[in-house]
């Protein structure tokens, strides 16, 4: 067991967890943000997606030990103030069928914008790619992220 | 009643468009009060204006809480806005609940009509009673009744408590569609704001106190067997195990206070297995023995004239498809509390009846001792049509006598699960002097989903083949058939279940005969349809109009016969299945021997369309989970075991890969059909004969990529 302070969305909280314990269920379990989700358990589909740093990580591949005092934004934490420009494009867009994956496809488009306020197709497809969606949803995806670049300043990142 | 009898059900009423009188019943004391009106177990509107609509289906994506809600708001001329949705678990109130088949909307189309339409009457007389004017002369709409003539208005609410003390109409005029307001609309879909905020509740978020996690150490060869465990490592290294235990004759828990640990703890389990009688099986060995069944004469699902006099050049060929894997993103898992009484569930499920059913013999209950909780789930596919993950969660609360969340991680699901049946057909074409086919057959040969789970269909044909199977074109001599194989390797129903096998032979052979003939696939297949006919199939009848009317419509979209830029390749196919016609065209180019899919266009003519957006959803849906299916889903079996495991080895389409998907549908006022699954089985006939136009190479086995 270790104890480690995490900074997630903006509190600090101290969790008591075996070290490798990945960061995808202490969030989901000791600190019940469920809006992360498990998928493959491997990196490979990128429904756990949160920022560390701002920057997408796999949270199912990482280990809780090696976050703490850094910055950890999940979907729950994404609109500081409330929706984030992504979330309203989600919404206009209509992108959700299951649901499951697409918060961490906003958590990997959100940190895209962050970076790259006005993505082309190609870098929208290349952030994207990681991120598998059974329902088939892509083409709204990639919709909901031209109207959020097109929409405005955005707010990437969220409370921190 | 069994997964399939249920599902079987569902589809025969669907299919013959039955009017099922289901949900009217109400059980002594849920009746109306005061406060509440409720006249049947679908809709309640109480004193403070609220209207909640019961959604009796489960909701996997497709969209059963927006559009169910929809059809019976229509009727009750209610404010859309008003509505507020409840998800039913399982319950006797509702006749079957089982959601599959593509059979939602097309199975409570006509229910949520009636309910909707009885309540609405109730409250026109409420409101009549209380101005003392004619029925006649009031009228409701959004949510309110009027009296035009001394402008008067009462809210739903407020004549609630008056409309509950009146008799329930048994016979309620329903609207006709030139007045529909809510259904046919791009509504919003209701799940939406949660699903994007992360508040959705998927089965896998349900947590209540106490709960402990579980994860099941699985014997790993088809049909083997547990026959020791040694749990002290997982005990002595892995801190918050607290048990470990034996839950059936092939699985082992590990009970942990976190998911992490029970993962742990079951990696460090070192279980003992009997493989059993399937050590030695592998995939080549049961594409063997389907090619030795094909030997045998089947049952015949569909004959017309006869294809043994037909006289001319024969054309033949065989086709076959691997066994798949549904994949939904959201891994199985339950949440169960079994009380010694009672036993409470939370499961992502579509068919919360079997989970009731099955989870009280497992820990020796009534049924009616079971609770079953529906929450969404993160995809089925016809996964969750399976109750596994249920009765593994009662057992090990039972065990552990607490609540429990089992999960399955996605190996798990991809090693553990039921699997789309592999098949093999074989095709053969009498063809006229001008090319034109005079007869047609198709053998099935196949293993039966339901027959493997002891519910074989009549003459040992497959309870799913009559919704799956159907050849819709207008040829004099036609025989289909089913040839039955036994197989260990366990079977489930996969997203269009047999029509994606079934259509994938069936429209790569008419291409291959259109080629034969020398003649345009399209013209080919318009030719076959020219005639209006109407093609009885079980108990469904398919209208060679209709699907010539999707050709076309799918062909105008596409720009069929018009030159397309160098590099670039259209095929084109068409199926019928749950009662919905779909043609698509895709367009292509080759790369490295492997296709890129540019553009899909996709025309469907599934009557009357209750929300658009959702139709729009549905259809690239499938053709997306279609094109995954196509390009690389392969279920491969060695030395009795599954071999892949994770979205590495079993990949599917990312955003890389994803064409544009254009939907069309053919304005109807006919009575809905599905559209979950139809958008599936053109898929892949319609891609490998892009193939075929691009290299004139014939793909007659998938996956495409193998």
């Amino acid at each position: 067991m270790a104890e480690i302070t995490l900074r997630v969305n903006g509190s600090e909280k101290k969790v008591s967890v075996p070290p490798e314990t990945p960061l995808l269920w202490v969030l989901r379990d000791t600190l019940e943000l469920t809006g992360t989700k498990f998928g493959c358990g491997a990196g490979l589909c990128g429904a756990c997606t949160v920022h560390v740093e701002g920057a997408a990580i796999r949270s199912c591949s990482t280990p809780v030990s090696q976050l703490a005092g850094k910055r950890i934004t999940t979907i729950e934490g994404l609109g500081a103030n409330g929706l984030h420009v992504l979330q309203q494009a989600w919404i206009a867009e209509e992108v959700p069928q299951c649901g499951y994956c697409q918060t961490g496809q906003i958590m990997t488009a959100a940190a895209l914008l962050a970076n790259t306020p006005n993505p082309s197709d190609e870098q929208i497809t290349q952030a994207m790619n990681g991120n598998l969606c059974r329902c088939g949803t892509y083409e709204r995806i990639r919709k909901a992220i031209r109207r959020a670049a097109t929409g405005g300043a955005v707010a990437a990142g969220g409370a921190q | 009643m069994s997964p399939l009898s249920r599902r079987e059900f569902v589809a025969a009423g669907a299919a013959a468009g039955a009017g099922l009188v289901v949900g009217f019943y109400l059980p002594h004391g849920m009746r109306s009060s005061k406060q509440s009106f409720s006249p049947n177990a679908y809709v309640r509107i109480t004193a403070d204006n609220k209207i909640t609509i019961v959604v009796a289906r489960s909701e996997m994506g497709q969209g059963v809480r927006t559009a169910l809600p929809m059809i019976l708001a229509e009727e009750l001329e209610a404010d859309w806005k008003q509505i507020e949705i409840e998800q039913a678990g399982a319950s006797t109130l509702y006749g079957d609940q089982t959601t599959g088949g593509s059979a939602s909307v097309r199975t409570t189309w006509d229910p949520m009509r009636k309910a909707g339409a009885a309540a609405r009457e109730m409250l026109i007389s409420a409101a009549a009673l209380t101005w003392a004017v004619p029925r006649s002369t009031c009228a409701a709409q959004n949510g309110n009744i009027f009296h035009a003539a001394s402008r008067r208005q009462l809210s739903y609410g407020e004549l609630a408590g008056k409309a509950a003390t009146l008799p329930i109409p048994t016979d309620v005029m329903l609207k006709q569609s030139k007045d529909y307001k809510i259904v046919g609309q791009h509504l919003a879909r209701v799940d939406t704001p949660s699903k994007v905020k992360g508040e959705a509740m998927f089965g896998i978020d349900f947590r209540m106190p106490g709960m402990k996690y579980a994860v099941l150490s699985r014997c790993p060869t088809i049909g083997g067997k547990m026959l020791s465990f040694d749990d002290k490592e997982s005990k002595k290294k892995i801190s918050g195990v607290s048990h470990v235990g034996k839950i059936s004759d092939s699985a082992v828990a590990v009970v942990a206070d976190s998911v992490w640990g029970a993962m742990e703890g079951r990696r460090l389990l070192n279980v003992n297995w009997d493989d059993g009688p399937n050590k030695e099986l592998n995939t080549a060995k049961v594409m063997d023995s389907l090619k030795q069944a094909a030997g045998k004469k089947g049952a015949s699902l569909y004959s017309a004239g006869d294809v043994s006099k037909a006289a001319g050049p024969k054309v033949s060929a065989e086709y076959q498809l691997p066994f798949m894997a549904h994949a939904p993103m959201e891994p199985g898992n339950c949440t169960a509390y079994f009380l010694g009484t009672t036993c409470e569930l939370w499961a992502p499920t579509q068919v919360p009846q079997d989970c009731r059913d099955s989870v009280a013999q497992a820990v020796g209950l009534d049924p009616d001792q079971v609770k079953v909780n529906v929450t969404l789930m993160g995809g089925g596919f016809g996964r969750r049509l399976e109750h596994d993950y249920a009765v593994e969660a009662a057992l090990v609360s039972k065990a552990v006598r607490g609540p429990v969340k089992v999960l399955w991680t996605r190996e798990d699901d991809m090693r553990s699960s039921t699997y789309r049946p592999a098949s093999l057909h074989q095709l053969s074409a009498v063809l006229d002097g001008a090319g034109w086919p005079v007869a047609f057959t198709h053998r099935i040969i196949a293993p039966s989903i339901s027959g493997q789970k002891g519910q074989p269909g009549p003459n040992g044909i497959d309870p799913d083949l009559p919704d799956e199977a159907a050849f819709v074109y207008g040829l004099p001599n036609v025989s289909l058939e089913y040839v039955l194989v036994e197989t260990a390797v366990p079977l489930g129903w996969m997203r269009s279940v047999y029509a994606l096998q079934a259509g994938f032979a069936s429209e790569s052979f008419i291409d291959e005969l259109a080629a034969a003939a020398g003649k345009d696939p399209l013209e080919y297949r318009l030719h076959m349809l020219a005639k209006d006919q109407d093609i009885p199939f079980f108990t469904t009848t398919w209208h060679t109009a209709r699907m010539r009317g999707v050709l076309q419509l799918a062909a105008e979209r596409a720009g069929w016969g018009k030159p397309l830029p160098s590099g670039l390749f259209r095929g084109i196919a068409c199926f019928g299945c749950f009662s919905s016609y779909v043609a698509e065209v895709v367009e292509i180019s080759m790369e490295n021997d492997a296709p890129r899919v540019h553009r899909v266009v996709a025309a469907v003519d599934c009557g009357q369309v209750v929300n658009p957006s959702i139709l729009e959803q549905q259809i690239p849906g499938g053709v997306i989970y279609a094109l995954s299916n196509a390009l690389r889903a392969k279920i491969t079996i060695e030395k009795g075991r599954v071999v892949q495991g994770n979205f590495d080895d079993y990949a599917p389409v990312r955003m890389d890969e994803a064409p544009v998907v254009e939907v069309h549908a053919v304005p109807s006022t006919e009575s809905p059909t599905g559209i979950g699954e139809p958008s599936v089985p053109p898929l892949a006939p319609a891609l490998c004969n892009a193939i075929y136009a691009a290299t004139k190479k014939r793909i007659r086995a998938l996956p495409i990529l193998s």
